[in-house]
């Protein structure tokens, strides 16, 4: 399945890219965090929510591909 | 009325719109970055009644972003030189300042007097109090927050619909998303998310166009991409804050600001006198520091060892990795206790540091 990951904020400083495209087998998004946390070590020290193609969803929601976006809280005013 | 004119012969406003405007009464939390443009545009627009949340007081490191302000304001209270500002700006709306912090305690009262709340903060710990006390008050939440380059506006609990707990739950772990005072931010960023979330109150005012609700808008300055992403309600988020409705006023936590928390170089601090240094690292955590007079107190023990804290010394505090050491800041605040900087370098940069620096004063004797 080829998926688009865009990543905001803090995140894009850790994967060093505002997105990038995979192939993944994995059916759900879950299973692609796994692999982001494996392939990026610092992610899991940041909060952050996912979108898959513009829905906020829960990560145990099945991955349809198209574009999952990883959206940490920013703070700053 | 020349003033509104622009707005006048705008047919989707009219005088039955301008008229809207003038009758509505807006509450902005945090008179900095974002609150800046909130309140010159609501002003100009003449939002008949404005209420200014700041306690904070005019920094010069302020200035490149917070367009309300000027040198001739410095060290003045922000909610204070917002208003004389605006007075200015237009002297036919009624402008109310509070210098004071946005507490649970205050909260309510306050929001009950305005129709429409605006979220300008700088943390956390008062962005889920503004949206808290929105959900139980039912008003409207404006929301605005930015990092570095890149901006999220929203509106929240809009007719019922979802708020800012729908989207993230809870806070993040303290600490672990820093604010514009510990980073950067270019200027014009809250000028611009500032200026969107100006929109959508004089859309919810006007009920005019597409309400931002339900959606968050993620704006990067830098590629100019905008990302739309919809927002499902969590109908028990919301319920749980209306359960404990109650309580809330009674909630202690979340006075602070990240900003109040000094944190320093070490190499900075070196040379000054009259310092404590303490250790907030368990007994067993290597390295240690022998280099210096330290003082250890676990993070885990801080609460009860208030005494050994030297109230006529600069208190200087690390630990392994610059977190814990933030945190015992935060509690020192909570107890009144002043003067207190958390160092970012842990232990082993110290060790580094020191070695460095007396390797230097030991050449120039």
């Amino acid at each position: 399945m080829h998926i688009t990951i865009k990543y905001f904020g803090q995140i894009a400083e850790i994967t060093q890219a505002k997105e990038e495209s995979v192939e993944f087998s994995g059916h759900l998004i879950s299973e692609l965090l796994q692999v982001l946390n494996t392939k990026y070590e610092n992610l899991k020290t940041i909060d952050f929510k996912v979108a898959q193609n513009q829905e906020l969803v829960s990560i145990e929601k099945e991955l349809t591909g198209g574009e999952i976006a990883l959206l940490p809280p920013f703070s700053g005013g | 009325m020349s003033r509104y004119n622009r707005h006048i012969i705008l047919s989707e406003i009219g005088q039955t719109g301008q008229d809207k405007i003038s009758s509505a009464k807006v509450l902005v939390i945090g008179a900095g970055g974002l609150g800046s443009p909130v309140l010159q545009y609501l002003t100009a627009a003449g939002v008949g009644s404005i209420g200014i949340v700041d306690f904070d007081v005019v920094d010069i490191s302020n200035l490149q972003r917070q367009v309300l302000y000027g040198t001739s304001t410095l060290g003045m209270n922000k909610a204070e030189a917002a208003k004389h500002r605006l007075e200015d700006l237009n002297d036919e709306i009624s402008i109310v300042a509070y210098p004071e912090k946005l507490t649970h305690k205050n909260a309510i009262d306050l929001f009950n007097q305005y129709d429409i709340i605006v979220d300008g903060t700088d943390n956390f710990e008062t962005r889920y109090l503004v949206n808290d006390a929105c959900i139980i008050t039912n008003k409207p939440l404006v929301f605005g927050a930015i990092y570095k380059f890149e901006g999220q506006v929203s509106v929240f609990n809009y007719k019922n619909g979802p708020s800012y707990r729908c989207l993230f739950p809870n806070p993040p772990e303290k600490g672990s998303v820093p604010n514009c005072s510990e980073i950067g931010v270019l200027g014009v960023l809250p000028g611009i998310i500032g200026t969107m979330q100006a929109n959508e109150v004089l859309k919810i005012i006007l009920e005019l166009g597409n309400i931002l609700s339900g959606k968050l808008i993620c704006y990067n300055a830098l590629t100019l991409q905008n990302s739309t992403i919809r927002i499902n309600q969590l109908e028990e988020n919301i319920q749980s804050i209306l359960k404990d409705k109650v309580n809330f006023q009674n909630k202690q936590i979340d006075v602070k600001c990240e900003i109040d928390i000094a944190t320093v170089s070490f190499e900075a601090l070196l040379s000054e006198k009259n310092i404590q240094f303490i250790d907030v690292r368990e007994a067993h955590e290597q390295p240690k520091v022998e280099d210096l007079l330290v003082t250890n107190i676990p993070l885990s023990e801080l609460e009860h060892n208030l005494d050994k804290f030297d109230s006529g010394k600069k208190k200087v505090i690390f630990c392994q990795s610059g977190i814990r050491s933030k945190r015992a800041v935060e509690i020192l605040q909570e107890f009144n206790i002043q003067n207190c900087f958390s160092v970012k370098e842990g232990a082993s940069e110290i060790k580094t540091i020191l070695k460095t620096y007396y390797k230097l004063s030991s050449n120039e004797k």
